[in-house]
């Protein structure tokens, strides 16, 4: 469990960092925080003849907060962005309680794990729900890819090989939006079977915006529209999240593997979302938090 | 003997190197011009080997040497195999027995995806596995038995052609009228039990170094295992040394379970190779190699029927077994037998009949590891108890009050051998005060009393039971050597391997009351043959008993000496002498107390004068056990079970047991928090999974998943002591008991939370999609 020989930078400036991916292109690999990357370097999964050490880069662990927007640098560690979002996003920071253990989120960054894109991650499936984006740059500049266009397959993203991300991007929903993240995992820090996430605006009693977000459900993360569609203007009543949660997975697909059939999965997206939506609803109509 | 150690919670003296990071385990050794070995080993479960191209693996860079049959064939001797029937079995039981040998490099054909092919050594490790992908194989794939069930049947692919079969252990026992009975018997019930294949996974793997003196022609070399003196042997035959020219030291390890008591074709090939290049070599296993290589485990079905009164009186028992022993049948008959003594456990039914295949398939050869046959037929017979309790609707712990072994039954016969070849009798124990003591500190009634409730509000608890008795601290014998120092100060060597029992901490205080000197005088050695000439090892709970009795009749011996010297100092009878906390007085008076370090050093000859004794204080000792101590426990799980998950929730699990007399409550404690821990993996978690071709599936940790702190409860101990007559510590063995019995009580609390669904628990572990697919099942 040694890797493959791979030649090493560890370039001080983004420019630096695209001009070895322009050279290197689908040869280079990019370390960040390494917690998916190093094990799949030492099984010799993956064999990237460079490595690009983000780790020397300034200026890329910022996390801030502007005009109802949050901007995540791509070195900000997981465990940096879970203590931000404690007192203010606390969908996101419930969420990143359920990445690994703490050692784990002390090294792995927020923007890694979303493109690294493994379908039972959580953050995908964040990204997803908070209506976010992240920020790709090349040396032909930079160009923002919204959640919905980046994820293509399992571990497949469209982001091209002289592209690195440099920044996530997070839409803050007010704060009396009720949320809910629940996932059923082997054991607590294992990537998910399957789970959910859900945020909920409530105007009047009625359901006035909704994201349900799911991962472990196929082979990427996925918004749940047709359950956000039955949901949107409506009040909310048990049998109306019943139908929303058979809506969630009407259409998906999710894989078999050592330690679920897809069946399972399909089965207890559809639990979780409903245990969500409910758990959403009764946040929203506590004004939140 | 005083009693100022034993019993006492003295706090494990090994602890502060281990929690400093201090400790020292076998990749820690690091050697001036020390080289590196890595192994190609077989992707195939079954295939012919043909050609082994090894040019330009030779050529990577820092590559110092490739080996595979052929390059080493004068030293390619076979593994060792163990689990011959002793006399006293062999003469009861006829046991059909084939086992084939295995060699440290594949030759001709692989069996089992990981079996070794190829040796590289080179500066690092890294470049040794850059040259182990340049290896170039030629090979045939094989038709590849998987399935235990089927592997004896006809047209099954054959594991080793010359048997004409795959079976490898096959046997019937039977006690009793098993006939009889279940034609008498009011109701029958029958069932069918699969145990998974799980395995030892310490977190430090295995290991070695050698190094080999050209000046001498000595060989040292370190190995991560819980058998030194077994390596020493192993590898006398295979590099034709006597024992004493070949040190093996077993030094920190991090975890054995019964893993590493097996021989290993690297205890050899990195000796090997040191000896061939003159320079040392290290191997550290990885964790893939773990999961293909090191010894797997359990893997049965049985197919159980009882035979009861209305009452629930069991009447009989019949039960076909069959075991996947992998691809190398090494352990013999350990155990199938040790499965078939332990399958009646605290229960009194009188009659029994059992047919038991082993059969080997292309897998990873399979070991004891800790509890070796026990967690499989305790879920076997707990289970059946269990459903035959609901088929009676009789409460799951009046079945067992009825069923149970009373105290007054004791010392009880079963009337058959133990694996040992000895009769199979209980010596002490009160299986029913076990059970009550277990009911009492799970608060069983006040369960019960809720259960009702909760499950009205949609909340699915359950609680589960189970019970064993093990056969513990199997013989022959260990090997101790005590000797005192010039200052009066204790070394204690033995056999027995510290994984992580605390020897360092429980030895000393056997000594240091055997002795009558302070606990921090005494400094404990385990696992270095060089320090004591004879010993067998840690496996089998066997170590508090087996090396504890020796350690105490070596220092017993030693103490006379010690007596005798300090009669002569103090002018006194040696009978009105007396050893107290390391000085020497004559009984009654106090005044005449003299330091022990005087004593040894008033017996080293000067030019003055002769010594006052002989200084030779030094005794060893190898206490031969007449067979083994019978240890018990009932476990009492009580889960939570989300029905719209199949997610378990350990919510409490209480353990009530009598391991004799207890040497020290905080080592006993450790320990069944750590066998309830792998057994609480056995039941919800672990399981190595094989597809049809032969491939194994659960290749890392991700996919072979171990308990972690979060997914388990506090584990609430209960000791209960009936101490052994036969040793004179009074103590049975302890550290597999924990292991034994969460399979079955955490599935029988599942089974009893999800009783509404009329769900049957059939196999192990409880994933939440095995179980989600029976509840299903019930509701629809």
């Amino acid at each position: 469990m040694k890797p493959a020989p791979f030649a090493y930078v560890d370039p001080r400036s983004i420019d630096e960092v695209v001009e070895h991916l322009a050279r290197h292109g689908e040869d280079a690999k990019i370390l960040a925080g390494g917690q998916s990357l190093m094990p799949m370097l030492n099984l010799r999964l993956a064999r990237p003849s460079v490595i690009v050490d983000l780790n020397r880069v300034g200026g890329l662990d910022s996390i801030t907060e502007r005009d109802g927007v949050l901007f995540v640098g791509a070195l900000a560690r997981q465990r940096a962005v879970e203590r931000w979002a404690t007192p203010r996003l606390p969908l996101l920071a419930a969420a990143l309680r359920l990445v690994g253990h703490t050692a784990i989120r002390n090294r792995g960054t927020v923007a890694g794990s979303i493109v690294h894109a493994d379908p039972a991650a959580e953050l995908p499936a964040l990204l997803l729900c908070l209506d976010g984006a992240v920020v790709a740059r090349s040396r032909a500049g930079e160009r923002q890819i919204i959640a919905r266009d980046l994820f293509h397959g399992p571990l497949m993203t469209s982001l091209r090989a002289d592209e690195g991300v440099v920044e996530t991007r997070w839409t803050l929903p007010p704060t009396a939006a009720g949320w809910s993240v629940r996932e059923m995992a082997r054991r607590h820090g294992d990537f998910a079977l399957v789970g959910v996430a859900a945020l909920v605006i409530l105007a009047r009693g009625a359901i006035a915006r909704v994201r349900i977000a799911l991962f472990g459900a196929g082979p990427v993360a996925v918004r749940a529209e047709a359950a956000e569609h039955a949901l949107a203007g409506q009040t909310p009543k048990p049998a109306l999240i019943e139908e929303a949660a058979r809506l969630a997975v009407e259409r998906l697909e999710p894989m078999s593997d050592l330690h679920a059939p897809a069946a399972y999965r399909l089965s207890v997206a559809r639990t979780l979302t409903a245990r969500a939506l409910a758990d959403a609803l009764a946040r929203a109509s506590e004004g939140g938090h | 003997m005083g009693a100022k150690y034993f019993g006492a919670a003295v706090k494990r003296r090994e602890d502060p190197r281990f929690l400093r990071g201090e400790a020292r385990y076998v990749d820690d050794v690091k050697l001036p011009a020390m080289l590196h070995a890595a192994f190609l080993r077989s992707p195939h479960a079954h295939a012919r080997l043909g050609a082994v191209r090894t040019e330009a693996a030779a050529r990577v860079p820092g590559v110092v040497a490739v080996y595979s049959f052929g390059d080493l064939e004068r030293w390619m001797k076979p593994l060792p195999l163990f689990g011959a029937p002793p006399p006293g079995l062999a003469a009861a039981v006829k046991f059909e027995i084939r086992q084939a040998q295995q060699f440290p490099l594949c030759r001709e054909r692989a069996r089992y995806v990981g079996e070794i092919v190829a040796m590289v050594v080179a500066d690092t490790r890294a470049r040794a596995e850059d040259a182990v992908e340049r290896i170039e194989v030629d090979w045939e794939p094989l038709p590849v038995c998987v399935d235990l069930v089927s592997a004896a049947e006809a047209g099954a692919p054959l594991v080793h052609e010359e048997w004409g079969t795959n079976l490898a252990v096959g046997f019937r026992h039977a006690v009793g009228d098993v006939a009889t009975a279940f034609a008498a018997a009011d109701t029958v019930m029958g069932e069918t039990f699969h145990i998974q294949r799980y395995v030892g996974m310490p977190i430090e793997g295995r290991g070695a170094v050698a190094v080999w003196d050209r000046r001498d022609g000595t060989l040292t070399t370190w190995n991560s295992t819980q058998v030194s003196h077994f390596v020493q042997q192993g590898l006398s035959a295979a590099l034709e040394l006597p024992p004493h020219k070949i040190r093996v030291i077993a030094p920190d390890l991090g975890g054995g379970f019964g893993t590493k008591a097996s021989g290993y074709a690297e205890d050899v090939l990195v000796p090997l190779a040191a000896i061939r290049l003159n320079r040392p070599v290290k191997w550290t296993e990885d964790r893939r190699e773990h999961m293909m290589s090191a010894a797997h485990a359990r893997h049965q079905v049985h197919a159980i029927e009882l035979a009861a009164r209305r009452d629930g009186t069991i009447l009989a028992l019949r039960d076909r077994i069959w075991l996947d022993l992998g691809a190398y049948n090494v352990w013999g008959i350990v155990l199938p037998y040790n499965t078939v003594a332990h399958l009646l456990g605290p229960h009194r039914i009188p009659s029994m009949a059992v047919e038991f295949q082993a059969v080997v398939t292309h897998k990873t050869p399979n070991a004891p590891y800790r509890g070796a046959g026990r967690p499989e037929t305790v879920f076997a017979m707990d289970r059946a108890v269990d459903r035959l309790a609901r088929q009676l609707a009789i409460d799951p712990v009046e079945i067992r009050r009825k069923n149970y072994i009373r105290a007054d039954e004791m010392p009880y016969d079963l009337r058959m051998p133990y694996r040992d070849g000895n009769p199979l009798v209980y010596d002490t124990g009160d299986f029913p005060a076990v059970l009550e003591s277990a009911l009492r500190a799970s608060g069983y009634e006040e369960f019960r009393r809720a259960q009702a409730g909760l499950r009205a509000r949609g909340v699915y608890r359950g609680i589960g039971i189970s019970g064993y008795v093990e056969g513990t601290a199997i013989g022959p014998f260990e090997g101790a050597t005590v000797k005192v120092d010039l200052a009066g100060h204790v070394i204690v060597a033995t056999g027995a391997v510290s994984s992580g029992q605390g020897h360092e901490t429980s030895f000393a205080q056997v000594a240091a009351d055997a002795l009558g000197v302070p606990l921090d005088w005494v400094t404990v050695i385990g696992g270095d043959t060089a320090a004591v000439p004879f010993g067998v090892g840690t496996f089998a709970s066997r170590s508090a008993v087996t090396a504890g009795s020796s350690i105490h009749d070596a220092a017993t011996q030693v103490k006379e000496k010690l007596v005798k010297a300090a009669a002569n100092l103090l002018e006194a009878a040696p009978a009105d002498v007396d050893i107290e906390d390391g000085q020497a007085l004559v009984r009654g008076a106090p005044a005449s107390a003299v330091p022990l370090a005087r004593v040894v050093q008033a017996c080293i000859p000067t030019f003055a004068r002769p010594g006052v004794a002989s200084p030779d204080f030094e005794a060893s000792a190898y206490h031969h056990v007449p067979t083994v101590t019978y240890a018990s426990a009932v476990h009492v799980a009580q889960v939570e079970v989300d029905v719209g998950t199949g997610h378990v929730k350990l919510l409490r699990y209480v353990v009530s047991h009598d391991c004799g007399k207890v040497i020290n409550p905080i080592i006993v404690e450790g320990q069944v928090h750590g066998g309830v821990a792998q057994g609480v993996g056995g039941a919800m978690f672990e399981e190595m999974v094989y597809d049809d071709e032969g491939q194994l599936l659960t290749g890392t940790l991700m996919d072979y998943l171990v308990p972690t702190a979060t997914d388990l409860p506090r584990i609430e101990t209960v000791h209960l002591e009936y101490p052994s007559p036969r040793n004179p510590l009074g103590a049975k063995g302890l550290g597999e008991g924990g292991a034994i019995s969460p399979p079955a009580a955490i599935a029988n609390a599942v089974e009893d939370a999800l009783a509404p669904f009329g769900v049957t628990i059939r196999e192990t572990p409880e994933s939440p999609a095995r179980l989600l697919a029976l509840i299903e099942a019930g509701t629809t």
